[in-house]
């Protein structure tokens, strides 16, 4: 009890510290002091006279979104002596692990780097600013040269580095029991077994309503889908983020989504936001980065070949390119098992004065990146709370689709996940594959990395998005997989 | 009778009946065009058909689906040529309605809309009338020159379109803003007319520029429909779920009159655009355009364009309904251009009485066939369908001598009362499910009845 107790304090000072910091604060400073003009505060009673105010004006509210956003994104405190390390990942062989991939990828990027003999950044002359700010709108019609350009890795080469995973403290006999794990990741890893996950994702149950099934053109509107609109509306009269984090579980409906995922991300377009984005911008405008190319060609690569999303090019490059020099997606590395890359001034090879994070964001962008944005493009068309929503789910989610992890919402522990489900509930379909030398897992892996973009029809894949938002996991990617296996898929992969 | 410049690809098919009459194929009198023509022959009333001959030169979706058609033949040689002034048995069936220029040829449209607004005018009154509105204001050159520059005249700067009235492909078109554009091209038309006095005086339409249209991804994009008229009189038209949004490949801006490739969304056109690529398609089925309007504005606003889309099918065909050579061996196959603009405005750009069927990508080829299939099923060579059905496999119907609604219990969010047009432009097409339902039913009602 007395742990619980000290382990709340704890975690409420963690968030008083964080929210201390925001623009929320002070907004809400100046409410306060607003306030004192109106007449219904009293000196006598200030405090509660205060409180009442912001519960009528709204203002607790966005607090408490606030509060609960925080609570979503910020892992729970542990051992007040451990270490940092421990925050971003407490196994110490995933770190090694990590630690070693990054080495790769920073090791392919600088030889690509030297090869091509190009600065990994450099100021653009005035010229080219000017001509890059006229073509911002339209950057799709640039057609650079990037045939010498390759992407730094691609999720196979990352799935190979999981595969050779190991734990050394833990005895992976050559001799097969029952007990042996067929599949490619061979970690011990606790994952959810059906009856865990049925607890977990109870709004997903034959029983409950759900968009996406039970609002198809069969089933009359009133069973379903109309009350579940009006709930939606209501819940966005509200504004209450953690009302619409449970309502969404069951689907949002296409005209209410973008508001709703807004709500949930605690993203309201400030006019600081839009000057940020701004400022991105210009950062973007005055220097040319080395990784600018890796996004062009991913995006030239992957969503411009899109049969739907090739229309969205031009919003990619400026999410994209503003993503790469924004450093406060830094702060997300506290509790990301990677670090960012660092990079050294010419010249000062080792010397840490001269060091600088590479690119500014610390995310070098793999073959297939640029997915993760082209979904959202159908939802948000202001390039600033495009980007915002961009930004917020990635720290939430998305990061930890490519870095190496024990926590259960990383790309391991969906792996592992879907593996163990899939030899468990589909045996045949497991045994079979892997006799004709198909292992699940390599079909499987790239949509996962994905979060099925580009994979599933745009309106499935917002569905899908909706319940990542709604369980504030990703557990639902290795599930969903299995499940959809048994319909049209099998016949796909066989 | 007007001339056609266009060339057509042909294709015919004609069945082998039991009675060694009715071929089908249609090529009017020799002074004139060469229609794509396809012809039909019923077996008589229900007997049963042999096998129904077919032969098509084009050798793409319609030859797939023509050969893949249970009891349809191919045959090599032909057996009759000019249709035009022939009697044609009962049984025929031809896929062109004679005069169906009045409807797609532009100048012949407007005259018929402009016509037909009028008399809604009169009779119904000025709202009534408004409804007509879905077409930009046009003048047909160079009779119509002075009335143009009297209009050109009220509206300066605005943009205008030249467009030739029997070209297909975006081939001929220009834009303009200055009077002065066009007197220099009047010039060079007429001096080229003077040395060769055989080849026509081409007729262009000057129309006015939409400005604002509704822009996806930065880019311009009109819509491609599917509308199968099976008569006129009565009018009987369907409308097909299916059809596509055409992109243009690069940004607009109304900075750039000359670069034809912006402006013109036509896929022949943008094939040659420098920034083309092939793998990219620049298309988007109409479902994913109707989802993606959907999570960008209010049901209703998103109900109520599609309300007005039909509005502009039925009112385009009502326009000529009394003008069209009435036929009842002929059925027709149109493709609608629809522009949208900002607020959400349909406009009709042009209508096509033979759409293209080569197929651009696997989707798009799907999309064809299986357009072409629900063609052929609505026609009913094959003497399967009542003829009170409401759907059939894509095709809704859409106009049967009047409105036609929906199954009871469908929302009505565009205020109109409780009628809810039978339409679903952009939905879900689950045709092969209906289509199985649809032969089953009828095979046991026909058991039966006997």
């Amino acid at each position: 009890m007395l742990q619980e107790e000290s382990d709340l304090s704890l975690i409420i000072a963690q968030i008083v510290q964080k929210l201390k910091g925001s623009n929320l604060y002070s907004q809400l400073e100046r409410q306060a002091w607003a306030s004192l003009q109106r007449p219904e505060i009293k000196l006598e009673s200030l405090k509660e006279d205060i409180k009442e105010f912001f519960k009528i004006s709204g203002w607790e509210k966005k607090l408490q979104n606030a509060v609960y956003s925080e609570l979503s994104v910020f892992p729970l405190p542990s051992h007040p002596a451990a270490p940092p390390e421990h925050l971003k990942e407490p196994l110490v062989y995933m770190r090694k692990a990590q630690g070693s991939w990054e080495k790769r990828i920073l090791k392919s990027l600088n030889s690509m780097c030297t090869e091509l003999s190009i600065p990994l950044a450099r100021k653009r002359p005035v010229g080219e600013q000017k001509e890059l700010l006229n073509k911002w709108n339209e950057m799709g019609t640039d057609e650079p040269d990037l045939s010498l350009f390759r992407p730094v890795y691609a999720p196979k080469d990352f799935l190979e580095v999981l595969i050779n995973l190991r734990n050394p403290n833990y005895e992976n006999s050559d001799s097969l029991s029952f007990r042996t794990h067929l599949g490619l990741i061979q970690v011990p890893l606790k994952v959810k077994d059906i009856p865990e996950l049925k607890e977990c994702f109870v709004e997903l149950g034959l029983n409950i309503g759900q968009l996406g099934i039970d609002d198809s053109t069969q089933v009359p509107p009133e069973l379903f889908e109309n009350e579940h609109v009006r709930i939606g509306q209501k819940v966005l009269a509200e504004q209450d983020s953690a009302a619409a984090q449970q309502y969404i579980r069951q689907g949002s409906p296409t005209a209410l989504r973008a508001e709703l995922w807004a709500l949930i991300l605690n993203i309201s377009s400030q006019p600081e936001d839009v000057l940020y984005y701004e400022q991105l911008k210009t950062n973007v405008i005055q220097h040319d980065l080395l990784v600018d190319s890796l996004i062009y060609k991913d995006v030239k690569l992957t969503a411009s070949n899109d049969d739907y999303y090739f229309v969205f090019e031009d919003y990619l490059y400026q999410v994209l390119l503003c993503f790469s020099r924004d450093t406060s997606v830094l702060s997300h590395f506290a509790f990301n098992s990677a670090s960012p890359p660092k990079s050294y001034i010419r010249g000062k090879l080792g010397l840490e004065e001269y060091a600088v994070f590479y690119p500014p964001n610390g995310v070098i962008p793999f073959h297939g990146f640029s997915m993760y944005v082209a979904p959202l493009c159908f939802l948000y068309h202001e390039p600033s709370k495009l980007y915002q929503i961009f930004r917020e789910m990635y720290v939430r989610f998305f990061f930890r689709l490519h870095s190496i992890s024990s926590h259960p919402s990383g790309i391991v522990s969906l792996c592992l996940l879907f593996e163990t489900l899939l030899q468990t509930y589909l045996p045949q379909l497991f045994y079979h594959l892997r006799e004709i030398g198909a292992q699940p897992l390599r079909i499987s892996f790239k949509w996962m990395v994905r979060a099925f973009s580009g994979y599933l029809a745009t309106d499935q894949l917002l569905l899908l998005w909706d319940r990542i938002l709604g369980y504030n996991s990703l557990e639902i990617l290795a599930d969903m997989w299995c499940t959809y296996t048994y319909s049209t898929n099998v016949e796909y992969l066989l | 009778m007007p001339r056609e410049c266009q060339r057509s690809e042909y294709h015919v098919f004609q069945p082998l009946t039991s009675s060694p009459q009715g071929y089908g194929r249609q090529d009017l009198s020799s002074e004139n065009q060469n229609y794509k023509g396809h012809g039909l022959s019923k077996g008589k009333e229900r007997e049963q058909r042999a096998s129904i001959r077919f032969k098509t030169t084009l050798m793409n979706t319609l030859m797939d689906v023509l050969r893949h058609r249970p009891g349809w033949v191919e045959v090599k040689d032909w057996l009759r040529e000019n249709f035009d002034h022939t009697y044609m048995d009962e049984h025929v069936r031809i896929s062109h309605f004679r005069n169906h220029y009045e409807l797609t040829r532009k100048n012949y449209m407007v005259k018929n809309l402009k016509r037909f607004r009028k008399q809604l005018e009169r009779e119904a009154g000025k709202l009534e009338a408004a409804k007509c509105d879905f077409f930009p204001k046009t003048f047909e050159m160079p009779c119509e020159y002075h009335l143009f520059v009297e209009e050109f005249r009220k509206n300066p700067g605005i943009t205008w379109i030249m467009k030739p009235v029997a070209r297909s492909q975006g081939k001929g078109i220009f834009l303009f803003r200055r009077l002065k554009d066009i007197m220099d091209w009047r010039k060079d038309t007429r001096s080229s007319d003077n040395q060769k006095d055989d080849i026509p005086v081409e007729n262009y339409v000057a129309q006015r520029y939409i400005e604002n249209p509704y822009l996806i991804g930065g880019r311009k994009f009109d819509l491609r429909v599917y509308v199968l008229v099976m008569s006129y009189i009565p009018l009987r038209a369907w409308l097909y779920r299916d059809g596509f949004a055409r992109f243009s490949n690069t940004r607009f801006t109304l900075n750039s009159i000359d670069d034809q490739y912006v402006h013109l969304t036509n896929v022949a056109v943008q094939k040659t655009s420098p920034d083309y690529h092939p793998k990219k398609g620049c298309k988007w089925m109409l479902q994913r355009f109707r989802q993606y309007l959907a999570s960008k504005h209010r049901p209703e606003a998103v109900e109520t364009l599609f309300r007005d889309i039909d509005n502009i099918f039925v009112k385009s065909l009502q326009s000529v309904q009394k003008v069209i050579i009435s036929d009842k061996h002929c059925f027709e196959l149109y493709g609608y251009d629809i522009l949208i603009d900002q607020d959400l405005k349909p406009w009709l750009l042009e209508v096509n009485a033979s759409p293209s069927l080569t197929a651009s990508s696997q989707e798009d080829y799907e999309l064809k066939t299986c357009l072409l299939e629900d063609t052929l099923h609505v026609v009913d060579m094959e003497a399967r369908l009542t003829g009170r059905e409401k759907r059939v496999g894509g095709f809704d119907l859409m106009w049967n001598d009047g409105p036609v609604s929906r199954e009871e219990g469908a929302p009505d969010l565009s205020g109109m009362g409780n009628f809810v047009t039978n339409t679903h432009l952009g939905c879900v097409n689950d045709r092969k499910k209906q289509l199985r339902q649809l032969f089953c039913s009828l095979q046991l009602q026909k058991k039966a009845s006997s």
